[in-house]
């Protein structure tokens, strides 16, 4: 048995973290998120609701907050199908070269944010790698402007980032599936698709989960690609958020808006949680 | 067939034509290393075969071969005149039980057990019938709707059988099954083993290490060693007519009399019998429980060669019951073990004997 100072000991550094920098800076952030600015800049703490409902009201952080999550959808989709098939050939096919593979997908990961935002700024310019190309091909005659500042273009820049995010934890479920599960599929006769579909797939399905989990929380509250690559049309909630709490000074509102964040990404935790231990329990 | 099987087919010999399985000359490499340097092994339809050896030994290697999970690099495979090894793994009428059961952790007992109908697309209708007619054979009807990992290790097995044989294979293929479980478990499920294959009437390959159990289960027992059949025989055929030291070692314990023998007399340090083998050294395989005690008169009388008489120091006596074992110093370092039914506490020299007919002659191993 563990004593009480040992018990202790273990568990206050956890409680004091998730306490200091967790539970204080939201019950801090559920304040503001009541209160309001006064007509001098100031922020007056008389309790109301008018942040909420300029929220409900005001179309423009709606239609942002749905573009956001489109666009977090959609980031989810591509990522699932980039790294799906890359965790799956990892896992079974690369035999020697696995370290190998595995490594060079990680290692993007180890490079700034930063610097593969400008990458694909580079990329997709007016004057840029691929305009460039483009032009020498005679494909097109003048640059292309739509690649860059664009939801089209954060949703790429966003994909290639969080490609690796989903990439792990679906590595990681497919190295836990039995190989003589599969030895045993085929050997009660069913083809390697049916393999498949009827063991693989269900056995990676809490992977999937985790990665789409990943790129769907993290590609929602990002700020920094829209800035990049975004543009004004793409825009993301967080960039809202951000100038909120900056240049319109207006921490109130901004903290309701994180807030409704807050709610949609832990109610979203809470659903694949559910699906997750539905999965694992049968 | 095309033309470049039967080719193959007229070089090596003919397989019996009662025989279901056929296996000629199967080669099969892991890089440089030879797992199966050349086996040929015949089964009977309804046959129970076992396969012994040790670990690395090559027997799992040939059962994935039957199964079709490696591919041979030399030889050739056939069921019931047809080649078996050129039919991808999926399409052969085989069924595997895995060494750890491999039941597919997501899927309920049915499920696990209807996969390969489904997978081979039976009528949905007798589906459900086929099913539970399986896992009543296996006893496990009331577990259908369980999660395999609350299953008890013995369950387990039971449903990885069912699984195997709801698909009516040809040959049931089975990787060192008990393995994982405890010693009463073990001959339990022997035990069900054996009569389920009686009942079902199929033919079981069955691998394993353990000595004991191919003798309580097979009709035969095929012996590998690194990668060559050492003995193929039925149990009582392989432990009383061992054909090598090897086996003779294997299966059971032994001495081995490494013996010199001249004018039909062998001669092992001071013990001699009569012997039927032409002059020259010889080794011959002598179980323990043919040693007897003798009369201690007996030594004196004229010697007859039919008995072999010998006197020895008793240097151990360990108590087993019904038998105990004997360790017995006869001079110049001949050790003997003798398993002898209630002899009481012995000390000292003691007079043995045993017939010149126990002593089997045995082909010395060839170490590599």
């Amino acid at each position: 048995m563990y004593t009480r100072a040992y018990k202790a000991s273990v568990a206050i550094p956890p409680l004091l973290w998730v306490t200091v920098f967790l539970l204080v800076p939201y019950a801090i952030l559920f304040c503001y998120s009541f209160w309001s600015v006064s007509a001098f800049q100031a922020i007056v703490h008389n309790w109301n609701l008018q942040n909420y409902l300029q929220l409900m009201r005001n179309p423009i952080y709606l239609s942002v907050l749905f573009r956001s999550m489109r666009i977090a959808g959609a980031v989810t989709v591509l990522a699932l199908l980039l790294g799906y098939p890359l965790a799956y050939y990892v896992s079974f096919h690369a035999a020697k070269r696995k370290d190998l593979l595995y490594q060079l997908v990680i290692i993007p990961l180890w490079a700034s944010y930063l610097v593969r935002g400008y990458a694909w700024k580079t990329i997709l310019g007016s004057e840029g790698v691929l305009n460039g190309f483009l032009q020498y091909m005679h494909i097109t005659h003048h640059p292309v402007e739509f690649f860059l500042y664009s939801p089209f273009a954060v949703v790429l820049t966003l994909t290639h980032i969080y490609t690796p995010f989903t990439f792990l934890p679906i590595f990681a479920s497919l190295e836990h599936v039995p190989r003589n599960l599969i030895e045993a599929s085929h050997d009660l006769g069913a083809s390697p698709w049916a393999t498949f579909r009827r063991i693989v797939l269900p056995l990676s399905l809490p992977g999937i989960l985790a990665g789409a989990t990943f790129a769907f929380v993290l590609t929602l509250g990002d700020f920094l690609a829209p800035l990049l690559v975004g543009g004004p049309s793409g825009i993301m909630i967080s960039n809202i958020v951000v100038s909120l709490f900056g240049a319109a000074y207006n921490w109130p509102l901004g903290a309701a808006i994180s807030l409704c964040m807050l709610l949609i990404v832990v109610g979203l935790l809470m659903v694949t949680e559910r699906i997750e231990r539905r999965l694992t329990l049968s | 067939m095309s033309s470049p099987v039967t080719q193959d087919a007229r070089q090596s010999p003919p397989a019996p034509p009662d025989a279901l399985l056929s296996i000629r000359n199967v080669v099969k490499q892991f890089g440089r290393r030879s797992v199966l340097r050349g086996i040929s092994l015949d089964v009977a339809p309804g046959e129970f075969l076992t396969i012994l050896g040790e670990s690395g030994s090559g027997k799992t290697t040939l059962l994935r071969l039957i199964a079709g999970f490696e591919q041979l690099d030399r030889g050739e495979i056939w069921m019931a005149g047809e080649r078996l090894d050129n039919v991808p793994h999926h399409r052969r009428p085989v069924n595997t039980v895995f060494q750890s059961y491999a039941l597919f952790p997501h899927l309920s007992v049915f499920e696990n057990v209807a996969y390969g109908l489904r997978a081979k697309r039976a009528p949905t209708g007798e589906i459900p019938e086929r099913v539970m007619n399986a896992l009543d054979m296996v006893k496990m009807r009331e577990f259908a709707q369980s999660a395999p990992a609350r299953l008890s290790g013995g369950q387990q097995q039971r449903v990885a059988l069912a699984r195997a044989l709801v698909n009516r294979p040809r040959v049931l293929l089975l990787d060192e099954p008990h393995s994982a479980l405890d010693a009463n478990l073990r001959r339990q499920m022997q035990t069900e083993l054996k009569s389920l294959q009686r009942e079902v009437g199929i033919t079981f390959i069955f691998v394993t290490h353990d000595q004991e159990e191919a003798m309580a289960l097979s009709d035969r027992i095929a012996l590998l060693r690194a990668g060559l059949l050492e003995q193929v025989a039925e149990p009582r055929q392989i432990y009383s007519r061992p054909s090598t030291d090897y086996v003779a070692q294997f299966i059971g314990q032994t001495n081995l009399l490494l013996a010199e023998v001249s004018d039909g007399i062998a001669h092992a340090g001071a013990i001699i019998w009569r012997s039927f083998a032409p002059s020259g050294k010889v080794t011959y395989s002598l179980r323990p429980e043919c040693i007897r005690l003798a009369s201690p008169g007996a030594l004196a009388e004229s010697p007859d060669v039919a008995t072999a008489r010998f006197r020895g120091r008793i240097r151990n006596q360990t108590f087993g019951g019904a038998m105990d074992l004997l360790e017995i110093d006869c001079g110049n370092s001949q050790i003997l073990r003798a398993r002898i039914p209630a002899p009481g506490l012995l000390s000292g020299e003691q007079a043995f004997e045993f017939s010149a007919s126990d002593a089997i002659r045995v082909r010395p191993g060839n170490e590599d």
